[in-house]
């Protein structure tokens, strides 16, 4: 289902070249955590060059989507193909000489506390390659430029600064190796407006500036329709009917507020709709369970219901 | 009224098997957790020593961490050694002197602290003190995804911030262990000696006769396995910490705790074992 859609989309992304071999296919994915079904059979190909933004709820397995596709979770079910390998079955080099391929943007950075900026973004130099100091200096003071940083925040520590500039710190981290793919876990979380253009445009301008594929975990709405060319939206596991298909929509952003599904409409749009009666009815059914008539509740159908994500 | 007590045992007996059944779930619960963790521990203590023999890590980490382990554990463990010392002091003095063996004092202070003493109270307080931090920093960074990162990076987590750490803890606790027997020597000799007034040389004299040198070894050998515990313990629950401020905190007190209680179970087997190795090996001829 998701292949016939990414197929019949692929002609309208932008800058991608759709009769590229993607550089991320997944097939038949599925993941879940204690029991908990957070990704069912998804398939998904990422072409070269576009940039997909992945929305959706809190929960809906949106993270956890990204994390597959690099190889920090391991699905129960399916394969990942990153450029043609399926990444089960490399061996730890292989995934380690994968890894260099692609640059990670953590929602809160995820700055190492004890290094200090320079030392965070020359990191992955260090892992990688045998450069010697000038040039390491050199690319880390580059890449802390793109990003609109000075070079005095090179000696502080990510304690010393504010969140948009820990974001950017990441971003250069993400960049120092000139990456084939970058992935940005929810990029303006936790910004005010104006911090989140600011990313925004960063991210348009990595892509202007490198020949790199994005992926980009977002449920802010600005963020989709102003940096993707392909939008595919996710919905929860556990809210869906037998047989339905966990991908709502994939296709432009531009089509998203015509979108033929009801939720997708109300997800952009940001109204609760049915949703308020749905919480309403799973508060009720919780307290069933676990009223004292059933001293064992609490322990079934409810459970997991915001560790999916 | 037989259907009047069928009725009435029915619901009894049917509640009596949902309460066993639940009681079995729970219990095999527990026993699938307990066996699953041991096998975590387990890959995790083999990826550690895989990568410990394939790949020394870098110079400077190494340095940090011996830095944290070791010389800011000094003071706390030699406070704690001289304090202990000088409450065996205070402790023995009375008995010995009602059977007129003060002179003895020596011997028992300071065979107790090299012995049993020394090694398991200066793990007791790195536990509290190095394995606390570790659990919390390392929780700290999985909450924070520093971890993923690392990996995301090419960096393997257990290489880069495991081995580190258990070789500083494997290498410097018996080092800290030294520290604590000496001030606790020192601070023994001063409260009998002086505050007492104990004959200085046969206190001395008594020391030298019966504190020996497989005591000492006996002692640097259980803090080698304390040091151990220490660091597989707390890395393991800082790798494995539960998300927000809350699973942090637990992780550190997760990690004192089962230090705590894995360091005096092992200590009881390691005693046992030197025990014999004593009588059988090192010096039979003492044997009873």
């Amino acid at each position: 289902m998701m292949g016939e859609l990414t197929d019949t989309y692929a002609s309208t992304v932008g800058d991608a070249d759709p009769f590229a071999d993607p550089i991320i296919r997944l097939r038949d994915i599925s993941v879940q955590f204690r029991h908990q079904a957070v990704l069912q059979q998804i398939d998904l190909d990422i072409h070269r060059g576009e940039t997909l933004a992945i929305i959706g709820e809190s929960g809906c397995g949106k993270t956890v989507l990204m994390k597959t596709m690099v190889g920090l979770i391991r699905p129960e079910q399916g394969s990942v193909l990153f450029d043609g390998q399926d990444l089960s079955k490399l061996s730890q080099t292989e995934l380690t000489r994968i890894r260099r391929r692609i640059g990670f943007v953590f929602q809160n950075a995820a700055l190492f506390d004890s290094m200090t900026i320079f030392d965070n973004v020359a990191f992955p130099i260090w892992q990688h390659e045998s450069a010697d100091d000038r040039e390491i200096r050199e690319r880390v003071m580059e890449r802390l430029a793109e990003v609109g940083l000075p070079s005095e925040v090179a000696t502080k520590y990510p304690a010393e600064l504010s969140g948009g500039m820990r974001k950017r710190v990441g971003l250069a981290r993400a960049l120092v190796l000139q990456p084939e793919l970058i992935v940005y876990d929810e990029p303006t979380t936790g910004l005010d407006p104006i911090m989140s253009d600011v990313i925004n445009e960063l991210i348009l301008a990595t892509r202007r500036n490198h020949p790199v594929t994005s992926v980009v975990v977002t449920h802010d709405m600005r963020t989709a329709r102003k940096v993707a060319n392909r939008v595919v939206m996710l919905f929860p596991r556990r809210r869906l009917q037998p047989g339905q298909s966990q991908v709502l929509y994939d296709g432009p952003p531009s089509d998203l507020d015509h979108a033929s599904d009801r939720r997708v409409r109300q997800f952009v749009r940001g109204e609760a709709g049915e949703r308020i009666d749905e919480m309403t009815r799973d508060f009720a059914a919780r307290a069933a369970v676990s009223s004292p008539a059933n001293p064992r509740g609490g322990t079934g159908a409810m459970e997991g219901e915001s560790n999916d994500g | 009224m037989a259907g009047v007590t069928f009725r009435d045992e029915l619901p009894a007996a049917s509640d009596r098997t949902g309460r066993l059944s639940h009681w079995v779930t729970d219990w095999g619960g527990v026993v699938i957790d307990a066996v699953s963790t041991v096998g975590d521990i387990t890959i995790f203590v083999y990826r550690m020593f895989i990568w410990m023999f394939t790949r020394p890590p870098a110079r400077g980490t190494m340095l940090r961490n011996c830095y944290q382990v070791g010389v800011l554990s000094l003071p706390v463990v030699a406070l704690t050694g001289t304090f202990i010392g000088m409450v065996l002091a205070v402790q023995s003095y009375r008995q010995f002197q009602m059977i007129g063996l003060e002179n003895r004092l020596g011997a028992v202070i300071n065979s107790s602290l090299v012995r049993e003493l020394g090694p398991v109270l200066a793990a007791t307080m790195l536990a509290g003190r190095v394995g606390g931090a570790i659990a919390a920093v390392l929780g700290t960074m999985r909450v924070t995804e520093q971890i993923e990162a690392l990996t995301t990076m090419g960096a393997d987590p257990i290489h880069y911030l495991v081995v580190p750490r258990f070789l500083a803890c494997v290498l410097l606790i018996p080092a800290l262990t030294v520290m604590a027997d000496f001030m606790g020597i020192v601070g023994g000799y001063f409260y009998s000696v002086v505050v007492l007034g104990i004959d200085h040389a046969a206190y001395l004299q008594n020391s030298a006769d019966h504190v020996t040198g497989f005591d000492l070894f006996s002692g640097l050998i259980k803090s080698f396995f304390f040091g151990g515990i220490i660091a597989v313990v707390s890395c393991y629950r800082g790798f494995h910490c539960e998300p927000g401020a809350e699973g942090v905190g637990q992780a550190a007190t997760a990690a004192f705790v089962m230090s705590f209680v894995l360091i005096l179970g092992v200590d009881l087997i390691l005693n046992i074992l030197l025990d014999a190795f004593y009588y059988n090996i090192w010096s039979p001829e003492q044997a009873p």
